[in-house]
């Protein structure tokens, strides 16, 4: 048997909806998104392993440490696990100022109040708003007081770093600025950090593992790439941005739930998703005749700016997307209820199996 | 509109009448007698203790209602809330069946040499008893509205309960834990039935204000006139203090 992991831990958390079942491994270094829709487990899984929510069944283990499990007598409070955690909410302390909020944690777990306020000091200083110190959060904006939480969440030097949605109440440019500098604190990181998100270029930009969590269990676990680009859940597929339609595929013809066939170049025999890109989608008012394959005809749900093109959601029994240039959505005169044609070349289509890996399979390591 | 002004008036003009009543020209006279001086002071003195008392017992019980799942809290909560609905004179006889001579604390208190109905100390435990659910309840309410996130956050960062109350969570309720003190002292301050009850009208030594106020009626109305002003001014004086700083908090 291998040493054991960093952090191990396989989690059972019996929820109103679903049971809770995760289990996973990461070493120093790591930094884990966990992505799924809405009530699917994330923050029930941050806050068990953070000590906020008793584990019906399993073991989380830290650096050595077993902070719960069968051979403790008694789960291990928050307080003695050496966390860090960031909320989607700020959560400031009101009452103090920037530096005295991010000195809390060194003051609580023991250092004298100037060592406290020097490492607070330091810490505002490397999320860029030490001038800001002496502020208290009404004081600050939403950026600036995401960055103080993230400051006091890590000033402790925790080994594991807990992030639940950290940038889910910003402003777009202000969550974009502040996603890279996440990036870059994280890159320093010693420990192993999870990151609850709801966004795709979160994943992007700041992990190197994802877990995809589905009704409480692993869906998915790979490198953000594998997961952007195979999709298992459609859930991950939309987040993505990606068509990928659940069906049956015998050789190179997929049968789609809905009942509609599609056409791929490869072959594959089983449950499949097939994806392609948005791009790859051609539309048209009246029914294609050139050598495209797959065709839906369907019905325009919305039409909104993608970058430089344009973004059309479109109800074809299956819910597709497809990226049009401004200058085609003009000409087809697309808005939302307008009849439309879509088709994808068979050589656009991936096809892959639909079987996800079991909960319970250790995350791969980057160091391993 | 109209019962709206009603209210008001009906509530203002009581005020009014007893500040125009109240014979002004003798009143420098009259604060240094030492019958007032020896009521004014018996109770302040008093309520303080009794608010502190309140704020040493009241403020854990308040936290334990708001914070701690425990059996029987809602019991508790009951518990606690009967004395604010008691009539004070209910609660003074109630006291004198525990502590009295005779009560089922006094009388071994007494073989102790320990005597407390009819002295200071029955004063401060009279004002503690009606003053208390008051401090609780209101405390209570606070601690609740505060946002409990905060105590997680401050758990995650490594504080234990006691540091997490004592930097936390009674800061953050700060303003409705003054409101508390507020509430209970000013309840202690105006206290007469249980007070009169329990502890006797003794001049230096159980004669609060409204004891002196009430016997003082009956043969000097002027005096008594002059001991109500004198404490409608401490309690408006001791709100706008509060309020200050309430409003100086809230303007940070």
């Amino acid at each position: 048997m291998n040493a054991p992991a960093f952090l191990e831990a396989e989690i059972v958390v019996r929820r109103t909806a679903h049971t809770l079942h995760v289990a996973l491994t990461a070493e120093p270094g790591d930094v884990v998104a966990v992505i799924g829709p809405n009530g699917a487990g994330k923050s029930t899984l941050l806050r068990s392993l953070a000590g906020l929510l008793p584990l019906d069944r399993g073991t989380i283990s830290c650096d050595g440490d077993t902070w719960d499990g069968p051979g403790t007598r008694t789960p291990w409070p928050p307080q003695r696990r050496n966390i860090g955690m960031v909320f989607g909410q700020h959560l400031l302390f009101p009452h103090l100022d920037a530096l005295d909020n991010v000195a809390f944690g060194p003051r609580s777990r023991g250092a004298t109040k100037g060592q406290s306020r020097r490492t607070a000091h330091r810490w505002l200083e490397r999320v860029g708003v030490a001038d800001l110190e002496h502020r208290r959060p009404h004081e600050l904006s939403g950026g600036q007081a995401q960055r103080v939480a993230i400051a006091r969440a890590m000033a402790t030097d925790p080994k594991l770093l807990l992030l639940d949605e950290p940038m889910a109440a910003l402003d777009v440019g202000v969550a974009m600025a502040l996603r890279f500098e996440l990036a870059r604190h994280l890159a320093d990181f010693g420990g192993v950090a999870i990151l609850v998100t709801h966004d795709a270029i979160d994943t992007m930009t700041v992990a190197n593992r994802v877990v995809v969590l589905d009704e409480g269990a692993i869906a998915q676990v790979g490198t953000p790439d594998e997961v952007a680009q195979r999709p298992r859940t459609e859930h991950v597929a939309r987040l993505v941005g990606l068509n990928a339609l659940r069906g049956r595929s015998t050789g190179t013809d997929v049968r789609l739930l809905d009942g509609s066939g599609l056409v791929s170049t490869t072959p594959f025999d089983g449950e499949v998703f097939a994806s392609f890109q948005p791009a790859a989608v051609a539309l048209t008012l009246d029914e294609p005749t050139g050598s495209a394959r797959n065709r839906w005809r369907g019905t325009v749900r919305s039409v909104v700016a993608h970058g430089a093109a344009v973004r059309v959601h479109i109800d074809a029994g299956a819910a597709l997307i497809a990226d049009v240039t401004p200058a085609s959505a003009a000409e087809l005169s697309l808005v939302p209820g307008r009849q439309v044609w879509a088709a994808v070349k068979a050589t656009e289509v991936t096809v892959y199996g639909t079987a996800a890996e079991k909960s319970g399979v250790p995350l791969p390591s980057r160091h391993v | 509109m109209l019962p709206a002004l009603v209210a008001v008036g009906f509530l203002v003009l009581p005020l009014v009448t007893l500040l125009q009543r109240t014979p002004w020209s003798t009143m420098p006279a009259r604060l240094v007698e030492p019958k007032i001086l020896d009521a004014l002071r018996l109770s302040l003195v008093t309520s303080t203790i009794a608010i502190a008392l309140c704020l040493l017992l009241g403020l854990p019980l308040a936290w334990m209602l708001a914070r701690v799942e425990f059996a029987g809290r809602s019991l508790v909560r009951v518990a606690v809330t009967v004395p604010l609905v008691l009539p004070p004179v209910v609660a003074g006889v109630a006291l004198l069946t525990a502590f009295g001579r005779n009560g089922v604390l006094g009388a071994p208190l007494r073989d102790l040499g320990i005597t407390i109905p009819f002295t200071t100390t029955a004063v401060v435990i009279a004002h503690t008893f009606v003053a208390m659910p008051f401090f609780v309840i209101s405390v209570e309410g606070a601690l609740r509205a505060a946002n409990q996130e905060y105590d997680v956050v401050a758990a995650t960062l490594g504080a234990d309960r006691w540091t997490i109350f004592r930097r936390v969570t009674l800061p953050i309720a700060l303003p409705g834990v003054l409101a508390g003190v507020v509430l209970g002292w000013a309840r202690s301050l105006g206290e007469f039935g249980a007070t009169i009850t329990f502890a006797g009208n003794f001049p230096g030594t159980t004669q609060t204000m409204p004891l002196a106020v009430y016997e003082a009626l009956q043969v000097d109305p002027d005096a008594a006139l002059v001991l109500s002003v004198i404490l409608l001014l401490v309690s408006v004086a001791i709100l706008a203090l509060l309020r200050e700083r309430w409003l100086g908090q809230a303007a940070q």
